[in-house]
């Protein structure tokens, strides 16, 4: 008979055992599923890592997949944190983008040196769209008490249908309508020259925006764990009674965390535009689930910033070897199933952090064993 | 041109049709959500079943009803299946029932298990062999405006009702249904009763998770018959699902009612582009969207203090131990 007891103190080796435990267990389940459907595992996974790794510019294009998936991911982990599920980093990167390409737009052909303008107003943009847009269920959840998990949901929903509406449906500010064939074909007017992000490395291609999503990592890292907002952040979350108890501004809290959580995700599509596409891009947007691939991204990093930078190269190089390996012998949907795989066993091995197993009927007195009711509930 | 042609008895007519999945995918939810689990995988499971029934309707040869019933049984096998996964996860080992049933719809939804199952039998490229086409059962569908919303329906549709019936009664009128109650407004209470909270839990989860699938099956089977990869084919009512879960007040009877305004809000769209109406499509299709956010808001700011009718412990873990 296994029984399972409450730890009292979680020894810091575990938070990473188990996730990468996790990761194992969920790659031999992975293989299972594939030799099920008539795949050889093993081929499919060196065809895996070459493409995502450890191949020519396999890297290169593997942080390229990772930028946004960095950005969501953060999002994700800044609002989890305090148990605010905001699962709209979709919609919010959506609206970076539309800010971000705006304002490009708007500054028109300058000379080269002025990229960093843009690079920074970009990114202004962005973040102050995709902040406001995550306002939507951060005030609705603050003052009408409304499920913020459903509300930014539908708002993915609603941010994806306004994009098209601007490139395909309308003759917007973001659509080019100066040739015939971008008229029969709509498409996004294409960003200034300037305005395209500068890369880093020759063998190695590191995009801006990546370096960026790693000094917003630290940046919310040092918020986190040394400010008396993430301390609060952290109270809320882990027992919002307490928190009220303690005097802390909860409803506050909240606002603060979705306008960050928005605003970071809207960063990432600052960084689409800049980086990668350089014009507005409704499908390649969509077809991506940025938004909901950062949510593994976070709950697998459990929430740490930097641990999501790892993640998000990892899950970064999954999807990067999805695409380059799409194909007869590699079937659309697996990187998801992968994902899903990797996230439940990542919530198994949870349990192993939290608890204890002990295997044996006998059970201890209570004194020996201390509390087993979680301090604040 | 008579009165059944116009556009008003046009959409409540689809609004039934559109409205059943969403149907069959709250009440699921209801059943699991009444027993103390919120399962927020209802999306993955909606697209699985659809997949999955889509298939049953190629591989299996027979007569066509034969067919179309086996197919929705292997559609709510597959819905069950996946919540099985939710159900371990959050029942046993205690995980958070959020994050897991995120996982869910990632693990199931249209880049994950849905497309591979989808690409891996090549069902995009095959025509629908099967339709559930509608049923005049009563000979009523000429009948003025009631003929075409409610007689001239699939069998899904009539069976929708017959469901929401069964599950009201089941949660009122039943030993079990009073357990099912029991166990998800105080699960040490029933644990105390002699009630087994696991079990409930599992069976209630399971029991979701099948008409969730059943749910999906709606739409490759009878609303759009065919597999399109991607999750363009539910499209956002697993999570509509969940919503009208909440402004139903977990109370089936609202569920029916809440679905058929989700149905219209989905048909609209595409009666007025028949009329050729010129208004943007993308701000129709985002009605329904916005419309759940509107009610909730409205509902959540009314009866944020007293919870009208959310099950006290759902989303908490029960732990005998922990009590």
């Amino acid at each position: 008979m296994i029984r399972l007891e409450r730890r009292l103190e979680q020894p810091w080796w575990l938070s990473v055992a188990v996730p990468v435990g996790s990761l194992a267990v969920a790659f031999a389940i992975m293989a299972i599923v594939l030799a099920a459907t008539g795949h050889a595992p093993g081929h499919t996974y060196r065809q895996m890592l070459e493409a995502g790794f450890t191949g020519n510019g396999a890297f290169s294009a593997t942080l390229i997949s990772a930028t946004p998936l960095l950005f969501t991911g953060l999002a994700a982990a800044v609002a989890f944190r305090m148990q605010l599920f905001n699962i709209g980093a979709e919609g919010q990167l959506y609206l970076g983008a539309v800010g971000a390409s705006w304002i490009a737009l708007q500054l028109g052909d300058r000379d080269a040196g002025s990229t960093p303008l843009y690079v920074l107003a970009m990114c202004v943009a962005a973040g102050i769209l995709g902040a406001l847009w995550a306002l939507i269920p951060g005030v609705l959840r603050a003052f009408a008490h409304t499920n913020e998990i459903i509300t930014s949901l539908m708002l993915n929903y609603v941010a994806g249908f306004l994009i098209t509406y601007l490139i395909f449906d309308s003759a917007s500010y973001w659509r080019d309508v100066s040739t015939l064939q971008a008229l029969s074909f709509p498409q996004g007017k294409p960003m200034p020259t300037a305005a395209e992000w500068p890369v880093f490395g020759s063998s190695l291609v590191v995009p801006l925006g990546f370096l960026i999503g790693l000094a917003v990592a630290a940046a919310l890292w040092l918020l986190y764990s040394r400010t008396r907002f993430g301390f609060e952040v952290s109270v809320i979350g882990d027992s919002p009674r307490a928190a009220r108890f303690a005097g802390m501004r909860t409803r506050r809290k909240i606002l603060a965390v979705m306008a960050l959580s928005g605003g970071v995700a809207g960063l990432g599509g600052a960084s689409q535009i800049g980086d990668f596409t350089y014009t507005l891009d409704p499908t390649g947007l969509q077809g991506a689930a940025f938004g909901y691939t950062g949510i593994v991204v976070a709950a697998l990093a459990r929430y740490n910033p930097f641990a999501v930078c790892v993640v998000a190269v990892l899950l970064g190089g999954l999807q990067n070897a999805g695409f380059t390996l799409q194909g007869a012998d590699f079937p659309s949907g697996l990187v998801g199933v992968l994902q899903g795989i990797i996230l439940f066993c990542a919530l198994g091995g949870e349990l192993l952090i939290r608890y204890r197993m002990r295997i044996g009927r006998r059970a201890r007195t209570r004194t020996e064993s201390g509390p087993t009711v979680e301090p604040a509930l | 041109m008579s009165i059944n042609d116009s556009l008003l008895v046009i959409v409540l007519a689809q609004a039934v049709l559109y409205g059943t999945p969403i149907l069959f995918a709250a009440l699921g939810e209801l059943l699991a959500e009444r027993s103390g689990v919120l399962n927020l995988g209802v999306e993955g499971m909606m697209l699985f079943g659809a997949a999955v029934g889509y298939w049953a309707t190629q591989r299996v040869h027979g007569p066509s009803a034969t067919v179309l019933l086996l197919a929705v049984l292997v559609a709510a096998f597959s819905g069950a299946a996946m919540a099985a996964i939710h159900a371990f996860l959050t029942i046993t080992l205690r995980a958070s029932q959020i994050v897991s049933g995120l996982a869910l719809t990632i693990f199931a939804g249209g880049l994950g298990l849905s497309a591979y199952f989808g690409s891996e039998l090549h069902l995009a490229d095959l025509p629908a062999a099967h339709q559930l086409g509608s049923l005049d059962v009563l000979g009523l569908a000429d009948f003025p405006v009631v003929g075409p919303i409610l007689f001239d329906q699939s069998a899904l549709v009539y069976g929708s009702w017959a469901l929401t019936a069964l599950v009201a009664l089941y949660l009122s009128r039943t030993r079990w249904g009073l357990n099912v109650r029991a166990v998800g407004e105080a699960p040490a209470s029933a644990d105390a009763m002699g009630i087994n909270v696991t079990l409930y839990r599992y069976t209630h989860v399971l029991a979701g998770g099948a008409l969730a699938g059943v749910g999906g099956a709606c739409y490759s089977l009878s609303i759009t018959p065919s597999w399109v990869s991607g999750d363009t084919l539910v499209n956002g009512a697993g999570w509509i699902a969940i919503a009208l879960v909440i402004f139903a007040f977990w109370r089936p009877e609202l569920c029916l009612l809440g679905a058929y305004l989700f149905g219209a809000l989905s048909a609209l769209p595409f009666a007025l582009q028949a009329r050729d109406v010129t208004i943007a499509p993308e701000l129709l299709y985002s009605l329904p969207y916005v419309m759940t956010i509107v009610v909730l808001v409205v509902v959540s700011t009314g009866f944020a203090k007293r919870r009208l009718g959310a099950p006290a412990a759902l989303g908490i873990p029960y732990v005998r131990e922990e009590r």
